[in-house]
């Protein structure tokens, strides 16, 4: 397992993250540093242990379809960087260059 | 400008390929992960709360009901339910969710390899459901800044998140081949009969126009002698069963089109344009798409026991299908009469109306006739007139004992139609009751002979066609409340022709 450049680049763009040449280098290093290690986790799973995805060896826990009271949209907003008719305001969203 | 080719032409020489992705979103009271309410409209950020809002530490808990809700339209779908299944995150870069990720469901859907049987022009098309899986709905972008809306540039975007959150299901179909002709009926025939189906099955309000249910259809053509299909495209929420059909042909044309130019089609995302009936490029999906889906942590699985799966099919009300089967049968419809019956959306109204005495050809006449022409003329849903099922039934019963007739029993729906009450306080206040004092009527019926010598002659030589202007007099001087038939007996009785 290991990351590429291409990937690191890729995943910038996914994410609207404008980095240079060297921050690329530099992050491709460092995230397939960190990949590796978790990656280390893989020497060690057997065949005979299936992929786990949960520590709690639990199904089915459900709440019933009741309404609980929400938030005033003052607190909702009350975190928020920017509002704008009591709606969250949020910079230019980037459209997929072609 | 687009060039387009003919629809016959395009279905000479190519063969379409169709597949339809359906969001709809489920009736639950609350939210698909917390308590939310998930009524729609509401001011903005009010139906909100940590859960929803993705605020660190908040963790989700799954509705029952959606799951319920799934598991109905699944059997009603004819699919098989997951043992086992898990909610997987989709991870992407939009402001339209607060945790940057949508709570869905991705190799591993509650509902899957189903179908759906519709019928077109006599014929019956079996559509394969690859899946059906739930999912969490967006929030809701207004882009601010820009011409008309739209997110091309726009300075800036204001976010509700209200609708983040609400239960959905996308059900996907298989590929729908061989329709040639046909596809785009097909299409609208499969989107109608899914919204009968999951209305009748109480799971959502279905309602396209408020965006409870919208449609991605995706099309593809491929030469008619190949065996590999063509590249598709996807036009996104397509909002109404008339655009479905629409966006289906549009694309037909425009694909082929490109591909007689010796050109290729795009993989891509088009939106539908409802006033011109075309669609446009939207993002380009091969390089766009890269949710990194992986198994939402702060989830456990879903494992639906058996016995419960058993239990929500055994409850299953009767389907459309076999409804429009039984109800042809027993109302004695011809296919045209029932289908006029469905588009009126009268169904449930005539029904509700037999169930309260009335017989069904009593029934279908008042609602598909009177209150029909009534909800035309007010623009309005049938469903929405100030008139109940029993109220219909009740005017009928008075028809049939013989206390109102027809004409009088038109005068007492325009009274209840009005807001004056049930038909007994509108045939009390307007005195509209048939004259069935016998002594009065022949009072009457002497009077008009005596008024009409010429024509009451007549009736004495023999010309019993005559007698229909005396009835009509008879009618016109009780003011339509004479029973007409037994007027006309009288007037034949004095008249010596009985």
């Amino acid at each position: 397992m290991s990351i590429t450049r291409d990937e690191v680049a890729h995943l910038a763009r996914l994410s609207r993250l404008a980095l240079g040449e060297e921050e690329l280098d530099n992050l491709a290093v460092q995230l397939d540093a960190i990949v590796s290690a978790v990656a280390r986790v893989q020497e060690v799973a057997a065949e005979d242990i299936p992929p786990t995805t949960h520590a709690l060896p639990i199904t089915n826990v459900f709440r019933p379809d009741e309404v609980r009271p929400s938030l005033s949209s003052a607190e909702a907003l009350s975190g928020a960087p920017a509002a704008e008719e009591e709606r969250f305001r949020v910079p230019r969203i980037l459209e997929e260059e072609d | 400008m687009t060039t387009l080719v003919p629809f016959d032409e395009a279905l000479a020489r190519y063969a379409p390929v169709l597949g339809i992705e359906t969001h709809i979103e489920l009736g639950t009271a609350s939210k698909m992960f917390c308590g939310c309410p998930t009524e729609f409209g509401g001011a903005p950020n009010t139906h909100v709360c940590p859960v929803c809002l993705g605020m660190p530490g908040s963790l989700p808990v799954v509705n029952e009901k959606a799951i319920e809700y799934a598991i109905r339209i699944g059997l009603a779908l004819n699919c098989s339910i997951a043992d086992w299944c898990r909610f997987a995150r989709k991870n992407y870069f939009y402001p339209d969710m607060p945790k940057d990720f949508q709570i869905s469901q991705y190799d591993e859907p509650i509902c899957f390899d189903g179908y759906l049987d519709v019928e077109v022009e006599g014929e019956t098309y079996r559509i394969g459901i690859e899946r059906a899986h739930l999912e969490e709905d967006t929030g809701k972008s207004t882009h601010v800044g820009g011409a008309t809306g739209r997110i091309h540039g726009a300075s800036h975007s204001l976010v509700d998140y209200n609708r983040a959150g609400i239960p959905l299901i996308e059900i996907v179909t298989k590929p729908i081949e061989a329709t040639g002709e046909m596809a785009p009926l097909v299409a609208r025939a499969y989107a109608t009969e899914l919204r009968e189906l999951v209305r009748a099955l109480g799971a959502s309000d279905v309602r396209m126009e408020e965006g409870s249910m919208r449609c991605d259809v995706n099309v593809s053509l491929m030469p008619k002698d190949a065996s590999e299909w063509g590249t598709r495209t996807e036009t996104k929420n397509v909002n109404s069963l008339r655009s479905v059909e629409r966006s289906v042909r549009h694309e037909i044309e425009r694909q082929a089109a490109v591909l007689d130019a010796g050109q290729a089609v795009l993989q891509e995302t088009r939106h539908f344009h409802e006033n011109t009936g075309t669609t446009s490029p939207g993002r380009s999906k091969s390089d766009a798409q890269d949710y990194r889906y992986f198994p939402e942590p702060d989830l456990v699985p879903v494992a639906p026991a058996r016995a419960w799966v058993e239990e929500i099919r055994a409850a299953l009300p009767e389907l459309p299908a076999a409804r429009r089967v039984r109800v042809k049968a027993a109302w004695s419809l011809s296919d045209e009469e029932l289908r006029d019956v469905i588009n009126a959306g009268a169904l449930d109204l005539i029904e509700e109306t037999i169930t309260a005495g009335a017989s069904p050809a009593a029934a279908r006449k008042w609602w598909m006739n009177e209150l029909s022409r009534t909800a035309t003329a007010q623009g309005v849903e049938l469903s929405a007139l100030p008139v109940t099922a029993g109220q219909v039934a009740r005017i009928q019963a008075l028809v049939d004992a013989g206390e109102l007739n027809d004409k009088l029993a038109r005068k007492v729906f325009e009274g209840v139609l009005a807001g004056e009450g049930t038909p007994d306080e509108v045939v009390a206040a307007r005195g509209l009751k048939v004259v069935s004092d016998e002594g009065e009527l022949v009072a009457i019926v002497d009077k008009v002979i005596a008024d009409n010598a010429d024509a009451a002659q007549k009736v004495r030589d023999g010309k019993v066609a005559a007698a229909g202007a005396l009835v009509g007099a008879v009618m016109k001087a009780s003011r339509g409340q004479a029973d007409a038939a037994r007027a006309r007996e009288i007037i034949l009785e004095r008249l010596g022709q009985s």
